[in-house]
């Protein structure tokens, strides 16, 4: 029996010829992520374990991203422990404010991962990094503080749902609406325990931002991690962003998968997830007249360059509605100097944008952008539970980059051919 | 070990942005985190809540983001053990990793009361609702993580480990 590519990539940091699901392993770790709100958490945990070292100090990152720049003293006193812990371990990759952005972004960007590599991270969205050919997941506060100890952790071999996509995407759909189409159609546990393996010509067609906005969103399905093969794109994203060695790993001709998912892009149209769960997706035809308040475009999942240049495509010469507030967060510092040298800031600054310094913040409900009672949103991000973004009154719809700058321009939830 | 308490019913999906929302992750500890624990879908949960209750979920618990702080909230407040029809991944590791005991059993929403008295014999993987009589099972932990919930969690674990190694 064949292997898919997550098993593959298992198998080779567990030192094994071969893994099956459901085998209990524990794989060699490339690198180690927390952010503000987990890793005080895990260094509490760490010191426990009294070995007085990490296992390797350039195979952490630490990016202090959820509640920074610090929003209250008890964030900023969190964020003082991950800085202390950083100094005082060395640790190579940790992210000052004015150097950090957020993690997903970033730990790509500075080429911290890279094919064929393990890496957890205590943060739900690590998945991400399967977008370059990576097997990543989240994990929690007290299997980082092990992972940074040991250098590796635990597994159960995942089962897997190969996820075909094909053919090419009309208009502006995007990635977004790849990944929210998906979670509607299998349920927010429709991957549970799973790898969600995407493959057919439709993925090697996505641009690498869309890979990452999809991988990103795996566990919203309740996945263990979301994985792309790696082709031409993915390589060049590779070598323009990491001198750390890669290796390919391919899923087998006669790999088993609990299911198999096919996805014809060419009939996908912009995809809404309505309160409160992502899996409750409408295509926008659908969607009737909702006003809102509040339009968030940026966070883990689309707050990268090409994100951003769609959001002033729709922006420029047009001003954001009287009743919105539309706040834009570059998800890096890197980020943001690409869209000022593009000319990206200035077109959203003079549509009435507000543009951020990189921060998590409204996603989670942090700071930057939380909603009142009975407010409506319209976001870019990756969760609309009940109370994500402030008041447990307030709701969340979930939508591509072109579909939220198209809704700050009308005032309601609108495709961008309304206002293009 | 056996656990008795009563019992607190939850739907599917209960994710970890209500077990403990975000607003309030500005600390580590038990007990602060415990006072906001479900609040945003049960407001007086913190308050009603007895050392030993148990809760009694559907499908999916825990899903959502990947902060212990929501196994730890629910372990400060005093409640013993939580048994769900299915749990997101991350919130089970998380779950055992920090010592809160947790159960899958599909059968035993459907069949009870909120407020019904619970015995669990975790070791079995046997619930029994004293209320009703009735009795159900669930599958034991893997060998490899019953070590670790017999250690007290995976940080007592690795210490074990450890001090043996340099023995």
């Amino acid at each position: 029996m064949g292997m898919t590519m997550t098993q593959k990539i298992l198998a080779h940091s567990a030192g094994k010829d071969c893994v099956k699901a459901g085998e209990l392993i524990t794989a060699k770790l490339d690198l180690v992520l927390g952010n503000d709100i987990t890793s005080p958490l895990a260094i509490q945990e760490f010191e426990k374990i009294g070995l007085g070292k990490v296992f390797d100090k350039d195979k952490i990152a630490l990016v202090p991203d959820h509640f920074c720049p610090n929003k209250d003293i008890k964030s900023a006193e969190q964020a003082n422990v991950v800085r202390q812990f950083a100094r005082k371990y060395d640790i190579t990759n940790y992210f000052e404010v004015g150097q950090m952005g957020i993690e997903h972004a970033l730990i790509p960007e500075k080429g911290l991962v890279t094919a064929g590599d393990v890496v957890i991270g205590a943060d739900s969205h690590t998945c991400t990094y399967g977008a370059l050919g990576a097997f990543s997941t989240g994990i929690g506060s007290t299997d980082m503080a092990a992972g940074m100890a040991t250098g590796e952790l635990w597994f159960k071999v995942p089962d897997a749902i190969k996820v075909v996509l094909k053919g090419k995407k009309k208009n502006m759909v995007s990635g977004k609406d790849v990944i929210l189409h998906l979670i509607g159609k299998i349920g927010v546990e429709g991957a549970r325990y799973m790898s969600l393996e995407f493959t057919g010509e439709g993925a090697l067609d996505l641009s690498i931002d869309e890979r990452f906005t999809i991988a990103n969103m795996a566990i919203e399905a309740g996945a263990k991690n979301g994985i792309f093969p790696v082709d031409d794109v993915t390589l060049e994203y590779i070598n323009a962003h990491s001198k750390k060695p890669y290796k390919v790993f391919e899923a087998d001709e006669d790999a088993s998968y609990a299911k198999v998912v096919e996805i014809d892009l060419s009939t996908l149209d912009y995809t809404v997830a309505c309160p409160h769960l992502p899996s409750n997706t409408k295509e926008i035809a659908n969607l009737g007249d909702i006003k809102v308040d509040q339009v968030v475009i940026g966070s883990c999942t689309n707050g990268r360059i090409e994100d951003l240049r769609v959001a002033a495509k729709i922006l420029k010469g047009k001003k954001v509605h009287k009743n919105v507030r539309c706040i834009v967060f570059p998800a890096t510092q890197k980020i943001y100097l690409d869209a000022i040298s593009e000319g990206l800031i200035q077109t959203l600054v003079e549509a009435g944008v507000a543009v951020s310094t990189p921060t998590c913040g409204p996603c989670l409900g942090g700071h930057m952008g939380i909603l009142a009672k009975g407010e409506k949103c319209v976001a870019t991000t990756n969760r609309n539970f009940i109370g994500r973004m402030g008041h447990i009154e307030s709701e969340v719809y979930l939508a591509s980059p072109a579909v939220a700058a198209a809704s700050a321009v009308t005032g309601k939830i609108s495709a961008p051919e309304e206002v293009l | 070990m056996v656990l008795k308490g009563k019992t607190h019913i939850f739907g599917d999906n209960i994710d970890t942005d209500v077990i403990i929302p975000a607003r309030y992750l500005t600390t580590v500890d038990p007990n602060e985190l415990a006072k906001n624990c479900m609040v945003d879908i049960d407001a007086d949960f913190a308050g009603r809540v007895q050392k030993g209750d148990i809760m009694v979920a559907g499908l999916n618990f825990g899903c959502g983001s990947s902060r212990e702080h929501a196994p730890i909230a629910i372990k400060g407040s005093g409640v013993s053990c939580v048994i769900a029809r299915s749990f997101a991944r991350i919130f089970y590791r998380n779950a055992i990793n920090i010592g809160l005991p947790i159960l899958e059993c599909d059968e035993i929403l459907d069949e009870m009361n909120a407020g019904d008295e619970l015995e669990v014999d975790l070791a079995k993987g046997e619930i029994t609702n004293l209320t009703t009589g009735k009795k159900y099972s669930s599958e034991p932990f893997p060998e490899f993580m019953q070590e670790i919930i017999a250690a007290g969690g995976e940080i007592a674990y690795l210490r074990k480990k450890f001090a043996k190694q340099e023995a």
